[in-house]
């Protein structure tokens, strides 16, 4: 069982990387990782909501849509739990830790329209997850985007110093780096099987 | 998240088909034929559907929407396969949104949007189960992701939420077009780089030495990368040349 977690662990932090791997998430991994104190706080609002989210999701999954027949409705359940999650985390956080919402507070809104997120319940019901698999995926997922995140935000903060020429300025200099770092990554393909 | 272009004056009095399709009769004549104006403003509808595909491109210009973008795009036929997909759920949506647009309350606005993009997001993920099960299966699971594209969400909002009908479909169209293009353009680099191939036709015959990386997960950022350096390099040059 442990291995079994591990292995799941390893696979979705570095194998299949929610971001350079699966594609997903890519819009905030692109849009809030000029600065690294931006990506730091990025990365642990959604460890935050996507631990959360994907374990209330699998709780609504196993208790609400399978027992009544209801998997058509799984996109709309999955969306309006996770939005509803993410104004609720909010408020809650907002009232009790008035630091951890200086922190995090920006980035909430942005998560809902996160594909990662929804990616990960999506992926949880297509995988036939049990519980503590689900949490396991969810946590591996998130340190994994987070690490990207992280990775992408330094190499960002060297290159406003590099001189890139004139047609590569702007967005086509990330992308090509981001490229290069999910090359990277793809040595980590092998490691695990499936 | 708003990229709006300032409207012209428009006279108050001036009466737009979804004003019409709300029911809702101006000072007690029939909702339909008080129009001053033609609802149809062929000018700008026009100028709403050129503006999306090119000019606010999604893909090249905002830099949204990539995930799909990015990840579907192995061949040009996945890249319109899903740009079809997304123009059709914007279309709905858009529409949807700007006939409701006077009954929703400004707080839950953003919610009622989700849930309306999200239905018509399952109405399209059934069909294509039912009809095009081998599209279905290679989109996989970005067909629900349709859901939280940014850019549907954004047109929706920025746009549908305050518009006539015939404008909402306009824009909506014009944004769809876009994105179905960028994706097809990124599809044919990619499928062209990495089998020799577009929409599976052989350019080069056998002798072309597939260059693979390009059809893994890297060679999307790189290819997305060089075309948007592409497009600048060429916009310098044609600058340079007036």
């Amino acid at each position: 069982m442990a291995g079994e977690l591990a292995l799941i662990a390893l696979s979705a932090m570095l194998v299949n990387n929610f971001v350079l791997a699966r594609f997903l998430g890519v819009c905030p991994f692109l849009g809030v990782s000029r600065k690294m104190d931006s990506a730091i706080g990025m990365s642990f609002a959604v460890l935050f909501v996507m631990t959360v989210a994907s374990v209330v999701t699998w709780l609504v999954q196993r208790l609400v849509l399978v027992p009544f027949n209801l998997e058509y409705l799984r996109t709309i359940t999955f969306i309006l739990v996770i939005a509803s999650l993410v104004q609720l985390v909010e408020m809650v956080v907002q009232k009790t830790s008035p630091v951890l919402y200086q922190a995090l507070g920006i980035f909430l809104p942005l998560i809902t329209t996160n594909c990662a997120i929804l990616g990960v319940a999506l992926l949880v019901v297509q995988k036939d997850y049990g519980f503590l698999q689900t949490l396991t995926f969810a946590v591996a997922a998130s340190a994994g985007f987070g690490l990207a995140m992280v990775l992408l935000a330094g190499l960002r903060e060297s290159l406003a110093l590099a001189a890139i020429p004139r047609a590569f300025q702007g967005n086509a200099i990330v992308l090509v780096t981001a490229g290069i770092l999910s090359l990277a990554f793809m040595g980590f393909s092998g490691l695990v099987r499936g | 998240m708003q990229h709006e272009r300032p409207t012209g004056p428009v006279p108050a009095s001036a009466l737009t088909l979804s004003d019409a399709l709300s029911g809702e009769a101006v000072a007690g004549r029939p909702a339909l034929d008080v129009a001053p104006r033609p609802a149809f403003n062929l000018r700008e509808i026009g100028d709403d559907f050129v503006r999306g595909v090119w000019r606010e491109n999604g893909v090249f210009k905002q830099m949204l929407g990539l995930c799909p973008a990015l990840a579907v795009t192995t061949t040009a036929v996945n890249g319109m396969a899903m740009g079809l997909a997304t123009l059709a759920v914007m279309v709905a949506s858009s529409s949807s949104v700007s006939i409701i647009r006077n009954w929703i309350p400004g707080s839950v606005r953003i919610p009622s949007f989700i849930v309306i993009i999200a239905t018509f997001v399952t109405v399209v993920d059934l069909f294509l189960n039912a009809f095009a099960h081998d599209v279905h299966k290679t989109l996989g699971l970005f067909i629900p992701l349709i859901v939280v594209n940014c850019i549907v969400l954004g047109r929706a909002d920025a746009f549908a939420a305050r518009r006539s009908l015939p404008r909402a479909i306009a824009d909506a169209l014009g944004v769809g077009v876009g994105f179905t293009l960028a994706l097809i353009a990124l599809g044919a680099v990619r499928e062209l780089l990495g089998m020799g191939s577009v929409f599976g036709i052989s350019l080069f015959g056998d002798a072309y030495p597939p260059f693979l990386l390009f059809l893994l997960p890297p060679g999307a950022f790189i290819a997305l990368g060089l075309m948007l350096a592409g497009g600048t390099y060429l916009a310098a040059l044609s600058a340079r040349g007036n």
